[in-house]
């Protein structure tokens, strides 16, 4: 399996954003902090394949890399 | 420890300065350690004579290596001393994790049942010692002991190493084939040689203190435990680990951090109040205390020619998964049938080749997981803390966060799947004849035979055609050094082994392995001029 670049949340990607968006009103920054990196941990382990993993590490770190 | 365990060893006066003519050594060992103690062990095992020289003439002063693991405890069973080890050490049972106050999770230390040897035993290095040296005498005519023969210089060349040799009744000189250097994390064979040990520093000092104490801390007695303290609440922001040693000894650890003044906080007004604060208001007295850094960094090469580099003197690693002493012993049980093959001229030296190969690997497997373990306990930015104390955090509820907790990944037999003395399965191998746990380069999974034998001490030293649930193949007799071991199916077999012909190296890893109706004599005959090193890249 390789990482998934194209839109896999279909219609609901609105809905899941804010959702997310929603879970971090009112943090400060360190709560929102704290808030990513176990939602980070928890989604690592869903998705399991550390190919992908990997591979979403490398995507991510690409982004802060090019500023 | 008590007294007598304290009693220095004889120290006689050697040959060489009692007029005797010079004698050629097969193997020198240097460092009487538990690695060089254990080589001329299994030297002697494949009766090659072997000189052991000690700079000192007492066991390890503290407890210092004190976890024992499986593997490390099935070789020092097939050097003798496994049964001794288990009856005196303790095993451990159940291992508790704390966070702050709270603990996160326990879990139970056992393996599954079916093997001779535990997962792992407690038990200081100078008992260790002691056994091994008494084993060691029992070989009276094969392992010269000497002990206060400190080594001072040596000359290496093709055909030989020569070592002076320093004595209170003076100096003297003398060649063997081959030298081991067992001589420590410090090796001033190593140092001598100018070698370059490339890794890893770490800036954290650490506290041992080994105590003894009459009352049990753990809550069920009789039953000892083990606990790992994240954050520990008495001993503010780092780790801490308790676990209990044979004779009434704890052992406790606790990270002091990067600034700790390692004299100040060795002294018995800093420690005992840390101790109190662990133990609680049992009385107790102080037996050793070490504070130390430690760092993880290896020999680029092991193999000098004849000048073995083995254990800590090879590569060092943090203490966290215990893979120090076990790393050396596993040193020590890949080397030694391979010198004492090519000293009986059944190998090539070349076969030194597949040393550096096995055990380089093993010694980075240690490294990579020690290294993990030091990331774990002593994060390095405030985001590495950030996502240490969440998966602390999330453990407590989620079972896949405990997978992640790092406060040692303990010892475990690497795997030489693939490397060069290893013969692939063939391709047409129906792998539903086998399990996993008996892949090539795997060690023989352990199971027992009946009621009082086990099947690991029947293999190693010798090679060994192992046939599970299965007809041993025709003419095995024309292979030379090699016994056959023949198993029933049972339902512990079927689930390490499946069924099937299997060679086994002297060192226990499985060298090969055929569904029954594909092994023939040509085939087993094939496969052990491999593992002796006559395969690519090993030739003579």
């Amino acid at each position: 399996m390789s990482l998934i670049t194209d839109n896999n949340l279909g219609p609901d990607a609105d809905a899941v954003y804010t959702s997310l968006l929603d879970a971090m009103q009112g943090m400060d920054a360190a709560q929102a902090c704290r808030f990513n990196t176990r939602l980070v941990l928890i989604l690592l382990n869903q998705v399991g394949d550390p190919s992908v993993i990997r591979e979403a590490i490398r995507l991510a770190h690409q982004g802060i890399n090019e500023q | 420890m008590s007294e007598a365990g304290y009693q220095p060893f004889e120290v006689k006066r050697v040959p060489e300065l009692s007029g005797a003519p010079p004698h050629r050594y097969r193997v020198a060992i240097i460092g009487a350690g538990p690695i060089g103690l254990a080589a001329a062990i299994d030297l002697a095992q494949h009766d090659i004579p072997v000189v052991l020289l000690s700079d000192n003439n007492a066991v390890s002063t503290g407890s210092r290596a004190i976890c024992w693991a499986k593997r490390t405890l099935d070789i020092l069973d097939r050097l003798g001393v496994g049964e001794r080890m288990v009856a005196k050490g303790v095993t451990w049972q159940t291992g508790r994790l704390f966070h702050g106050h709270d603990e996160v999770f326990n879990f139970d230390l056992l393996p599954d049942d079916g093997h001779k040897m535990p997962a792992f035993i407690n038990l200081q290095q100078y008992h260790v010692e002691n056994f091994l040296v008494e084993r060691a005498k029992e070989f009276s005519d094969l392992i010269d002991l000497r002990f206060s023969n400190r080594v001072v210089s040596h000359e290496a060349d093709d055909s030989g190493v020569r070592l002076t040799i320093d004595t209170d009744d003076g100096a003297y000189e003398i060649t063997a084939d081959y030298v081991m250097a067992c001589d420590g994390a410090g090796s001033p064979t190593r140092k001598r040689m100018g070698l370059s040990f490339e890794g890893q520093s770490f800036e954290e000092r650490f506290l041992i203190a080994d105590i003894e104490m009459h009352e049990d801390p753990f809550p069920e007695a009789g039953r000892p435990e083990r606990w790992f303290w994240f954050k520990p609440p008495f001993h503010e922001g780092q780790s801490a680990l308790l676990h209990k040693q044979p004779d009434n000894i704890y052992r406790i650890d606790l990270q002091l951090g990067p600034d700790a003044d390692p004299e100040l906080e060795k002294q018995p007004d800093r420690v005992l109040p840390r101790i109190r604060q662990v133990v609680g208001d049992k009385p107790f007295k102080l037996d050793w205390v070490s504070v130390y850094r430690f760092r993880c960094a290896r020999l680029k090469q092991f193999v000098h020619g004849r000048l073995l580099f083995v254990g800590d003197s090879a590569h060092v690693v943090s203490p966290f998964g215990a893979r120090g002493g076990n790393g050396g012993i596993h040193d020590v049980d890949n080397l030694c049938w391979k010198l004492a093959a090519i000293l009986k001229g059944t190998a090539a030296p070349t076969l030194l080749h597949s040393y550096e190969e096995e055990r380089g690997h093993g010694a980075d497997e240690n490294i990579r997981h020690s290294a993990g373990a030091t990331r774990f306990m002593s994060p390095v930015s405030e985001v590495e803390r950030m996502y240490r104390d969440e998966v602390l955090d999330l453990a407590a509820d989620l079972p896949f966060a405990r997978s992640l907790i790092n406060s040692g990944r303990l010892s475990t037999p690497c795997a030489l799947t693939g490397m060069s003395l290893q013969t692939t399965d063939e391709e047409s191998t129906d792998s539903t004849d086998f399990k996993p746990a008996s892949s090539v380069g795997c060690v023989a999974p352990d199971l027992p035979i009946n009621s009082e034998q086990w099947l690991l001490p029947l293999l190693g030293r010798a090679f060994v055609v192992l046939v599970v649930d299965a007809q041993t193949p025709a003419d095995l007799g024309a292979l030379p050094g090699v016994s056959v071991v023949s198993i029933k199916a049972s339902e512990v077999a079927t689930r390490r082994y499946g069924k099937g012909v299997f060679l086994i190296r002297p060192d226990q890893h499985i060298a090969a392995r055929w569904p029954a109706d594909h092994a023939d004599v040509q085939a087993i005959s094939r496969a052990m001029k491999q593992a002796l090193g006559a395969g690519q890249g090993l030739a003579a």
